[in-house]
This record gives structure tokens, sequence and C-alpha cells, in this order.
């Protein structure tokens, strides 16, 4: 079986298992998950078996693993779709078919399997609870199959966006997440506010698929093609676009294509405008935030737009200015980075803090991939995905004990109020009581600091730091230099105010920690969340450097036409990036060491913090300037007017139509003409009868007198006239 | 005038005013009466036109039986409260109209044809008409089947008229 | 010495008169009356014809006694019915029997 076969059955048992599970084993929550499991490590293994074979060949980017078949007969040409493997997309499936599979085991702890039944469990609500022995116990999720169906789903389609060789199929895997993600941050479908964020989520991302559409529309129109070598690899073809004018003035083709396709990421990732669904996507089931906001779909954006970086950046060249895209791409994600750390600052909700910090680490990818540091933002996105996935699991742990508190103490009285086991404020001194989820957090947290050396960030974040400022983009640096600041703080603020300190609710005090399928993922990912950095230590770096071959750079590197140059080594950016971590987290440690219910920031920083706590009232503004006229316009004008006058008054008219036309015709034609024809034959035949009955006398002398005339008379002209 | 045709004269003359009396009286034994007259008036033309035994038949089947017979109806079935109608009915003015114009139209046809006023060929004295008569009503070169016919249809009318008249059983 | 025509004359005016006592009488036992003076009237008729055209062939007369039969049968036939019919609705009137009218 050769690689190239493998590749192609790389994506099928997710979707194998999401049909199975759906058909055959729903009623079965250990063969759902089995089968769901068993396909993330069928995927997983020959994921890997791909991977392995693609470090090994030499120079992958020049002939990389393809294979393809003609699918779609246009005209002349056949539109062909397969499969790819190169630097890019093997680093990305080996990532995604990690995560996947922790991600696949998570769930199966998460949603309580193997516990009973709650008596007040309906589908479509989270479970909470079931009583055994007198006292209660976590009830299992009652939707469990379809979850690991869904999830399934989902891992198919970013498979087939990863292994995919053209646009199409990779729009095909983008929009199959999307739903997918409708699904499930919709899943617990009962919750009001679980359905709306769905929808927002759903409608949030398909505007930047609108525009994705239009760029790969107009990518078709333009070169015929959508294939990635065709395109991407073929310096004609990318000069001819980057010189040719398109509808835009002052843009090019290339530019304007460009353009279009980052909108779709800037959807798809949750980049400044479109990210007002990502938070809200935290309504989901925990593995499912971990799933689509740190392994797949978020990094399916950043990915793409890795993957088209020779059309983005046609007619750039390194050390020259940035083109129109880049600078979009540049701003767009440096300003991003920079806002959704300030709002991550405030949250309450320790999903909402990493929702934002995602938020702000994918606009530092996205400026990076602005900037033109490719493999820099190729080596964020890896450890990103990773230490993110670690995140949200572990949080997801610190939800799940939270909630075995929660139960505990509610079970047994029934004053208090509803404790929120999401809320930190809540929390507090968990880490004697989830030692293994504290120490995996911990990693987690530090990685997402960016903490020097030993975590996978460090190497990621300061590389993107290094490029920014060996290419003299200073103002984006000095952006991303702050962000990371913040985002040490607020990471450190979450540790401390989850895990340390002293319990600040009878909830925390009764949190316990989890079963093994929940704690061995987390285990295994904050290996690779220290591991996976020292894949790409640059080679100037002092002491470090030179001792591991900075084989990422290398590797990834040759996706290119031309091998990117490596940033010369400055000690500014290192420097910087070192002390902002530290003191990030000092900060952060001192400000939230003592914190009660209430957050110490919120009066100092007064004003400026409602703002950020509300986010800068975006999603208010989105609400009045979109949704409410969308709504009116639908209400009063689609509905009221196009549907019920117009449409409804059309039928109306042509029912009334018909019926004056019926009327007419019943009136003027049928009731005079046909009846009274009818009528006119039946009353001439009985006026007929009537007279004619009269001969009918019943006396015979009067019947002999009628056949006596008649006969004789007859008889008699005939003699006459015959016989004469 | 010979003898015969003064005798013919008359006697029509009897047959035919009879015959007119017959069918205008109301009272039906009078009408009987004078159709008896008409009959035996018949039978004396049969004697004329040399069908001897004819007038007998005439004599003893229509007079002795028929006759006789309707005089038995027609006091059977007179009417108790002997209101004298009229004999007449509704139809008398079509009816008179039609056999007058039949009798009329009739003899001016026969006036056309143009043997109608030939005489009588002279019979044989020798011949035996009576005995022909027989042989030819019993011959089966003959009418021997019109005979057999005419015997079944007697047996029928007999049986047919005893059911018919024959009386009712009543459960009362 | 009496032609052929008085014979068929007179037939015919009796014949007429038969005619009119059918069409014309209200008491059914007339009306029978009336049919026989028809038949009377086609009997001269038959017998004359046999005299004055084929005498030597007896048919005219054996045709005659066939008449005789049939007027007999009739007779009595009809009569049987008027006095059913009598029996029944207490008249003979034949203007008061007419169940057969529309």
């Amino acid at each position: 079986m050769t690689t190239e076969t493998l590749i192609w059955l790389i994506p099928l048992p997710p979707l194998l298992a999401f049909f199975l599970i759906l058909l055959f084993t729903r009623r079965n929550h250990a063969l759902s998950h089995t089968v769901g499991v068993g396909a993330a490590l069928l995927s997983w293994l020959l994921g890997m078996l791909v991977f392995v074979a693609a470090i090994g060949v030499e120079h992958l980017g020049e002939h990389p693993f393809t294979s393809s078949v003609g699918w779609l007969p246009l005209g002349s040409d056949i539109f062909s779709v397969g499969v790819l493997i190169d630097p890019l997309s093997a680093v990305t499936l080996f990532f995604v078919a990690w995560t996947v599979l922790m991600i696949f085991i998570f769930s199966i702890g998460y949603h309580n399997f193997g516990q009973p039944k709650g008596e007040h469990d309906v589908p479509g609500l989270p479970p909470h609870g079931a009583t055994e022995h007198g006292h209660s116990v976590p009830s299992v999720e009652p939707m469990y199959s379809r979850f690991f169906a869904f999830i399934a789903l989902f891992a198919f389609g970013m498979f087939t966006l990863v292994v995919s060789d053209n646009l199409l199929t990779l729009f095909v895997g983008w929009e199959i997440m999307g739903l997918c993600s409708y699904l499930l941050i919709g899943f617990w479908y009962a919750k009001p506010s679980a359905r709306a964020a769905a929808i927002k989520a759903f409608i949030t991302t398909r505007i930047g698929d609108v525009f994705m559409l239009l760029g790969i529309v107009a990518l078709y129109a333009a070169t015929g093609t959508l294939n990635f070598r065709e395109i991407l690899y073929n310096p004609e073809l990318l000069e001819q676009l980057a010189s040719a004018p398109s509808v835009i003035a002052g843009l090019s083709l290339a530019g304007l294509i460009g353009l279009l396709l980052f909108i779709g990421t800037v959807g798809k990732s949750a980049q400044w405008p479109l990210h007002v669904w990502l938070p809200d996507a935290m309504e989901g089931p925990t593995p499912v935030s971990a799933m689509i906001h740190a392994a797949t779909m978020v990094s399916a954006g950043v990915y793409m737009v890795l993957r088209m970086f020779p059309l983005l950046s046609a007619g750039w060249e390194h050390g020259a200015p940035l083109n129109t895209t880049m600078t979009v791409m540049a701003f767009i994600g440096a300003f991003t980075a920079l806002f959704a750390a300030t709002i991550a600052l405030t949250q309450k909700d320790i999903k909402r803090v990493l929702a934002y910090s995602t938020i702000s680490q994918l606009g530092y990818m996205i400026a990076a991939l602005g900037i033109g540091a490719y493999v820099a933002a190729a080596f964020h996105l890896v450890t990103h995905a990773f230490f993110k996935a670690l995140l949200f699991l572990s949080s997801g742990s610190v939800i799940h004990g939270m909630e075995h508190g929660v139960l505990h103490t509610e079970g047994g009285q029934h004053s208090g109020e509803h404790i929120d086991p999401q809320d930190m404020f809540n929390m507090g001194g968990l880490k004697n009581k989830m030692p293994i989820t504290f120490w995996t957090f911990l990693i987690g947290g530090l990685a997402l600091s960016g903490f020097p050396l030993i975590t996978a960030g460090f190497w990621s974040k300061d590389e993107i730091l290094a490029d920014a400022f060996g290419n003299g983009h200073l103002l984006v640096f000095i952006t991303l230099a702050v962000a990371a600041l913040l985002t040490a703080f607020y990471t450190m603020r979450q540790i401390t105010l989850t895990f340390l300190g002293k319990p600040r609710t009878k909830a925390a005090e009764h949190a316990s920690e989890n079963v093994r399928t929940m704690t061995v993922p987390l285990m295994v990912l904050s290996v690779f969340a220290i591991a996976a950095g020292w894949v790409g230590i640059p080679e100037h770096f002092p002491g470090l450097g030179g001792l591991l071959p900075s084989w990422f750079h290398e590797f990834v590197g040759g996706t290119l036409l031309e091998h990117p140059e490596a940033v010369t080594f400055d000690t500014v950016p290192l420097l910087v990036s070192i002390v902002v971590a530290l003191a990030g987290l000092a900060l952060g440690w001192l400000a939230y060491r003592n914190a009660k219910q209430e957050d110490p920031l919120r009066k100092p920083l007064g004003r400026a913090y409602t703002l950020l706590e509300s986010k800068y009232y975006f999603d208010e503004l989105y609400d009045a300037v979109f949704v409410r006229p969308a709504k009116r316009f639908a209400e009063g004008f689609s509905y009221m007017f196009l549907d019920r006058q117009v449409i409804d008054g059309a039928l109306h008219r042509v029912a009334q139509a018909a019926f004056l036309l019926g009327s007419i015709f019943r009136n003027y034609f049928d009731t005079p003409v046909v009846n009274g024809f009818g009528d006119f034959t039946a009353s001439v035949t009985q006026s007929f009868g009537r007279l004619l009955r009269k001969v009918q006398t019943g006396q015979v002398q009067q019947y002999l007198l009628f056949v006596a005339l008649l006969a004789f008379g007859g008889l008699f002209y005939y003699l006459l006239n015959v016989l004469q | 005038m010979t003898a015969q045709q003064g005798v013919f004269l008359f006697i029509s003359f009897v047959i035919l005013f009879s015959a007119y009396t017959m069918v205008t009286r109301s009272n039906l034994v009078h009408a009987a009466l004078f159709l008896v007259v008409t009959l035996f008036g018949v039978a004396v033309i049969f004697v004329l036109l040399d069908a001897g035994f004819l007038a007998v038949v005439q004599v003893l089947v229509y007079i002795g039986a028929i006759a006789i017979l309707m005089i038995f109806a027609v006091m059977l079935t007179q009417d108790n409260a002997a209101k004298q109608q009229e004999s007449m009915n509704l139809n008398y003015g079509w009816a008179l109209l039609l056999s007058a114009l039949f009798a009329f139209a009739l003899i001016v046809m026969l006036g056309q044809w143009p043997d109608i006023g030939g005489l009588a060929p002279a019979l044989d004295p020798r011949r035996d008409t009576i005995a022909e008569l027989g042989s030819a009503l019993v011959s089966p070169d003959g009418y021997v089947i019109p005979f057999e016919v005419a015997s079944v249809l007697l047996l029928a009318a007999l049986i047919g008229a005893l059911v018919v008249a024959r009386p009712q059983k009543k459960d009362k | 010495m009496i032609p052929l025509s008085w014979y068929l004359y007179l037939s015919a005016g009796l014949f007429g008169l038969g005619l009119y006592g059918v069409l014309a009488r209200k008491n059914a036992i007339a009306i029978l009356m009336g049919v026989e003076l028809m038949l009377n009237a086609v009997n001269i008729n038959i017998v004359a014809f046999w005299r004055y055209l084929t005498p030597e062939n007896m048919s005219g007369q054996a045709f005659a006694v066939m008449v005789f039969a049939v007027a007999a049968a009739e007779v009595a036939v009809g009569l049987a019915l008027v006095i059913s019919i009598y029996r029944r609705r207490k008249t003979v009137d034949a203007n008061e029997i007419n169940l057969m009218k529309w």
C-alpha cells in the first residue's frame, strides 16, 4: 500500500464512524465511543504513517506525495481532485491527528461514560446529576452517541481540508467544519443561549465564507484551475496575477483574490471584526471548544492562508515593503492580538478567557504571515494547537471537577444559589483537589505565555517577534509584545484564580480529580506542549542553538518555492519576549493571589474595566447595525410586504380571478347553456310526453280508431296510387 | 229484374237495416235480436250463392250459438241500476266518418275493378258441393291442416273461456 | 243474374256498419256484436268470390267454415272476458275499462 493510498484513506474512518454511529450504535454508548475513538485512532495511525514517510523524504516540497483523480468533466478539460502531502500539510496532519485523538478520548470521560442516567435528564440539556444511594452523582450525557458522531464528522472535515490538493475540496472540508461547529455549539439545543450561539457562529463564519468563495471563483476564472501545485508553484502565473489589474483600482488580481480568501480566514479564525462568534461558541461542551477553537477549525483558517501564501505574497520580495494583502493581514492580525488580549483580562468564565486568548494567538499567526514570516506562523500554529487544546481540555477537566463539587454541595442542601461551575471567582485552591489538572493546565498556561525555554509557546512566539523586529515592522512588533505581556498576565490571573489560594465556594472545596480517560490526554498533550518547541530552535540561538538542528525551519520552509531565509539573530526581541513573559506572569500572580469574589482590577480600571468586560460593546454594535435592521427588514419588507402582500396577494388575486372566472362560467355558460340544454331537452321530452300520453286513454276503441284510420288510410293511398 | 235480384235487394235491405239498427240501439237485447235478423239475412244470401251448407251452418252456429251466447251475456251483465245510457261513446263522430269513408272508398275501389260486373258461372247441378266441401276439409291434399288448427283453436277457446269465466275463489 | 258487384257492395256496407259498431259503441258486448257483423261481411265476400270466380275449387267454402270456427271461438272467449270484467268492475262500459291509460 503506497503512501498516496494511505493519504486518501486518512479522512475516511471518521466519516464511516459518523454514519455507523448515527445509523447503528445510537443506543449503545460503549459501542459509539468505541467506533468514534477507533476511527480517530485509525486516522491517527494512518496520519502518523504518512508523516513518518513524509519526513523521510529529502526536499519534500519539491516532490510531495500527490495523487489525484479526474472528477468533473468541464468542457474540454477535467477538474481533478486529489491529495497532497507536502511539508506544511505533513506538520498540520501531525498535530491534527494527535489533538483529535486526544479530544476523542477525553470526551469519553467528559460526558460521564458509565455513570447512571439522570432522572431529570432530557436530551438537549446538559446532564445534571443522578441520585445513587441517596447522594448525587454525575449522570451520563443523554446524547452521548450523537456527540461522537458529530465530532467524527468534524474530524472528517478537518482531515479532508488538510490532505486536499485543491481549493475546492479544502472549501468542502471548511464548510463541513462550519456545519459541525453549528451542530456542536448548539449541541445542547434546549438552551436558548446555545441555539443563539450556534446561529451566530454559523452566520458570522458564513460571511467570511461568502467572500472566500468569491475569491475561489475569481481565482478559477483567472487561472482555470484550483490546484495548489499548479497555481502556487508557478512563478509566471503568480507574476501574471500580481500584475493583472482587478476591478478595484490599485489592487492587482492576486491582491484581490488574496484579500477575498483572507476574509474567509477572518471569519473562520475569528479575527476582528468577525470575532464575535468565538466567545459565544463556548456554549458547546468543552471537547468541542477544544476541537473547534484550538485543534482544528480556527487552525484551518490559518492553514489556508499559509497554504495560499505564495498567492497572497505575490509581488512581494523578502525585504521589500509589504503588498496590500499582507499589510491588511498584518494590521488585522496585530490589532486582533491586542484587542482580544485586552478583553481577556476581564472575563470571569474560564472558557471565555481561553476563547479570547485563542483569538489573540490567531492574530499572532496572521500578523506573522502578514509580515512574511511564513515558518514562524506555521510554527506557532503547530505549538498553539497543542497547548490550546491542552488548556481547553484541562479547563474542561476543571469544570467537570467543579460540577462534581456542585453536585456534592447542592445534592445535600437545597438552600444556596446555583453556583456557575465555570466562573473562576467560584473556584480557587483546586491545586490540591485536582493535581493532574493543575500541572497540565500550568504547563499549557506557561506555554501560552511564552515561558522561556522549556515551553513550546516560547519558541514560536519568540520567532514571530524576532521576525517582526528583524524585518523592521516595528509597529507590529510593539503591538505583539504588548499583547504578549497581557497574555501572560491574564493567563497567570486565570491560574491563580482557579488553582491557587483558598477555595472560594463550597463547591470548589468538594471538587475532585477526574477519571483517567480525561487526565491521560491532558498528560499526553502537555508533553507536546513542552517538546514541540524544541524542533524549531533557531540555529543562532545562544547556547542551545545548533544542539538540535532547526528541523522545523528546514522542513516547513521547504514548502515554498524559495526557501525563506531565517531571520538574523538579534538579542532585542529575545530579551523583550523573555521580559514580557516573566513580567506578565509575575504581575498576574501578584494582582490576583488574594482575590475574593470581586475582581481586584475592577475598581482601579473603572470605566475601562466595564468597557473591556463588555467586549467593547461589539456585540451590541453588530446587533444594532446588522441584526436588528435585518430583522426589521425581514419582518417588515420580506414578510409583511413581499410575502404577505405581493406573493400571497398574487395568490389571492389568482384565486379571486379563478373564482370569478368560475362564477362567470357557471352563471353564463354552465347554468344557462349546459344545464339549460339538459333541462330543455328534459322539458321538451316531458311536454312531448305529456302531449303524447294523451293518446293512451286506455280505451280500446280509441286505439282501434287510430289503427283503423291509419291502416285503412295507408292502404287506400297505396292502392289508389299504385294500382292506377 | 229477376226474382233473384228482387230477393237479393230485399234481403240486402233487411240486412243493412237491421245491422244499422243493431249498432245504434241502446237496449242490448234489442240489438241482439236485430243481430239475429241480420244473421238470418246473411244465411239467405248464402243460399242465393248456392252455398246451402253454409247457410245452415250460419243459422246453427251463428244464430243458434253465438247470438244466443250474446243474449246470455247481455242478460248476465245487465246493469241493475238500469240506467239507459246512450249507446255511443265519444268517438262516434270519428267512427262514423271512418266507417263511412271506408265503405265508400271500398265501393269506389271495387268499382275500378273491370271484372266486377261479371255474372256467376253456371254450376253443374250434379256436383255434390257438400261432399266436396267435406272431402276438401279432411283430405291431406286439401285443408285438413287448417281444419285441425281450427279444432285446436276451438279447444283453446273453450278452455280459455272456462278459465276466464270461472268464478274466483275468494276467502272471505 | 246478380252481378258480383252487388254482393261486394253489400259486404262493404255491412263491414262498414260493423266497423262503426266496433268503434262507436260503449257496451263491450255491443262491440263484439259489431265484430260479428264484420266477420259476416267477410264471409259473404269469401263465398261470393268462390261462387263467381272459382266455383270448382271448394277452398272458398272451406275457408268460410274456418271463419265460422274462428268467429265462434272468438265470441266465446270474448264473452268470457266480458263476464269476468263485469264481475270485477261491475261494468261493461268500454270507456271505463281504461287501466292501461297513462
